[in-house]
């Protein structure tokens, strides 16, 4: 019998190998394999949180949102009306603004699907979904997409973390940058070696990033971590379709993650003692939101 | 235990925090099951990050939701401090400085309608996801993700193969389980976690047919 679990990048890279599978069957293989729920039962279950990622992106576009604390504006929907002057270019923008809108959703206590937390809930649903329909994709695509996006997290959170509390801000927008570069690579025809090497350098750029949001809160400066994290993913499948690969293997650049988020001061992983969280201009937006409740 | 494919794409929830939101709706609902949803009074603790940035990411508001039996991706989760003053149970949340071992620590007291009385400890670990670390003093570790079975025993051999096959009797299948223990032959803890529930005749029969057996409870 075939053994479908995986546990690091190599083992996954083996499996798609020996079966000739992309990334996405892997990763739903892997699922069949721990026996909770059936194909049909997985797929029903990736189309729902596709559309409540749909829905959360249509909401932060199109209906005014009011974070708990007021502190953030309609960011999203500003980058959004500046489309057609925008320098990175018309789909960019597009991808860039649904992931800030994503996040506006989430700090207005609103429906989003962790991917894979909340705080960096907006990269991968709009760099999947914003591609998707410029390029016309099919719904059972953007479920492989997920897919794909769900085995390379999974690496990392076995093998690193997931948490802004464990390993800073690297460890979420990174991580969903990872996932998302990686799937979006395999939407483009790339094969698994490539997606691995888009995740590699995704988590590369952004190695170190601290947690350190004001007053502690998911929205400064996370919903712009979120746009950064969104072009991130974008610019790293465009670099690995374009040839270009990682030098430093996947799995070694996980474990450096890993080692990174240790050796980050507590102050740098989400309490917000540190970083900008410490500016004198966020401790004066804190002590209102203290003084506010 | 491996990670799901759906603990990384999921869950889906009310914002804003994975670990501050979600796993807080979560902790809570551990109280809830422990007392078969008929909560009387609870009294909650958060400490370390929880403590610190809890009030901006609404997890006071959100264990409380949990312990009324609100589930993370519901929109009523911001009302739970009203629903629990409709309900008429009082739920005070306290803010401790005090450092915890794990970032996000919540203590949970819960009195059920029936008298039964628990006090565990619940620590949020990222991705809403849980894992409880302590149970009426015993530490224990478990996710809270399946069906549990809890007994608190007197230590003493052959407890484990009385307590599973009664459970294979009714056919149900053990996917984890562990043992806790004080001290040799005192106070021990098997956490015990099914893919189906363990209903209350059955628990019930763990308890009054296995000597030594002080206590069970499910969740």
């Amino acid at each position: 019998m075939i053994d479908y679990t995986f546990t690091s990048g190599e083992e996954l890279l083996r499996l798609c190998r020996e079966q000739q599978i992309p990334i996405s069957e892997a990763a739903v293989l892997a699922e069949l394999a721990r026996e909770e729920m059936d194909r049909k039962g997985i797929m029903g279950e990736m189309r729902t949180n596709l559309e409540v990622m749909r829905e959360s992106i249509r909401v932060g576009l199109e209906e005014q949102q009011v974070s708990i604390t007021g502190l953030m504006g309609e960011d999203a929907d500003k980058l959004m009306a500046f489309t057609e002057e925008a320098v990175m270019g018309r789909e960019m923008t597009r991808i860039v603004a649904s992931a800030m809108a994503v996040t506006e959703v989430n700090a207005s206590m609103g429906r989003i699907v962790a991917a894979p937390t909340a705080g960096a809930s907006g990269i991968l649903p709009a760099v999947l979904i914003q591609y998707g329909d410029a390029h016309d994709l099919g719904e059972d695509q953007l479920i492989a997409g997920l897919c794909n996006a769900g085995a390379i997290g999974m690496i990392i959170a076995r093998n690193a973390s997931i948490a802004g509390a464990s390993g800073g801000c690297q460890a979420e927008t990174g991580s969903a940058a990872a996932m998302a570069a990686s799937a979006l690579t395999e939407l483009r025809g790339g094969t698994p070696e490539m997606c691995l090497h888009a995740a590699a350098i995704a988590l590369k750029n952004v190695m170190g990033l601290v947690c350190d949001p004001v007053a502690g809160l998911v929205e400064c400066p996370c919903i712009k971590r979120n746009a950064i994290g969104a072009a991130n993913a974008v610019l790293c499948s465009d670099m690995v379709m374009a040839g270009i690969e990682s030098i430093i293997p996947f799995d070694e650049v996980v474990i450096a993650m890993r080692n990174v988020g240790r050796m980050m001061h507590p102050d740098l992983r989400e309490t917000a003692r540190g970083g900008i969280a410490a500016t004198p201009t966020a401790q004066r937006i804190a002590e209102k939101i203290r003084n506010f409740e | 235990m491996s990670i799901s494919l759906f603990d990384i794409i999921g869950p889906r929830m009310i914002g804003p925090s994975s670990s501050h939101t979600a796993g807080a709706v979560r902790i809570g609902q551990v109280a809830n099951r422990l007392v078969n949803g008929k909560v009387k009074a609870a009294r909650v603790t958060l400490y370390g990050s929880f403590a610190e940035t809890g009030r901006g990411h609404g997890t006071d508001t959100a264990i409380v939701a949990g312990i009324l039996g609100v589930n993370p991706d519901q929109g009523t989760i911001r009302y739970a401090k009203l629903l629990a003053k409709e309900a008429d149970v009082d739920i005070p949340v306290f803010f401790s400085n005090e450092e915890p071992e794990h970032p996000n620590t919540a203590r949970v007291y819960v009195q059920g309608e029936d008298g039964q009385e628990y006090t565990y400890i619940g620590t949020s670990i990222g991705g809403g996801r849980i894992r409880v670390t302590d149970i009426n003093g015993m530490a224990v570790s478990f996710s809270g993700e399946y069906p549990t079975l809890i007994c608190f025993y007197q230590d003493a051999p052959g407890m484990i193969s009385k307590v599973s096959s009664i459970l294979a009797l009714e056919k149900i299948n053990v996917a984890f389980m562990k043992v806790f223990r004080s001290e040799r032959r005192q106070g021990a803890c098997m956490v015990i976690e099914t893919d189906t529930p363990v209903d209350e005749a059955t628990r019930q029969r763990i308890v009054n047919n296995v000597d030594g057996i002080k206590e069970a409870c499910t969740l």
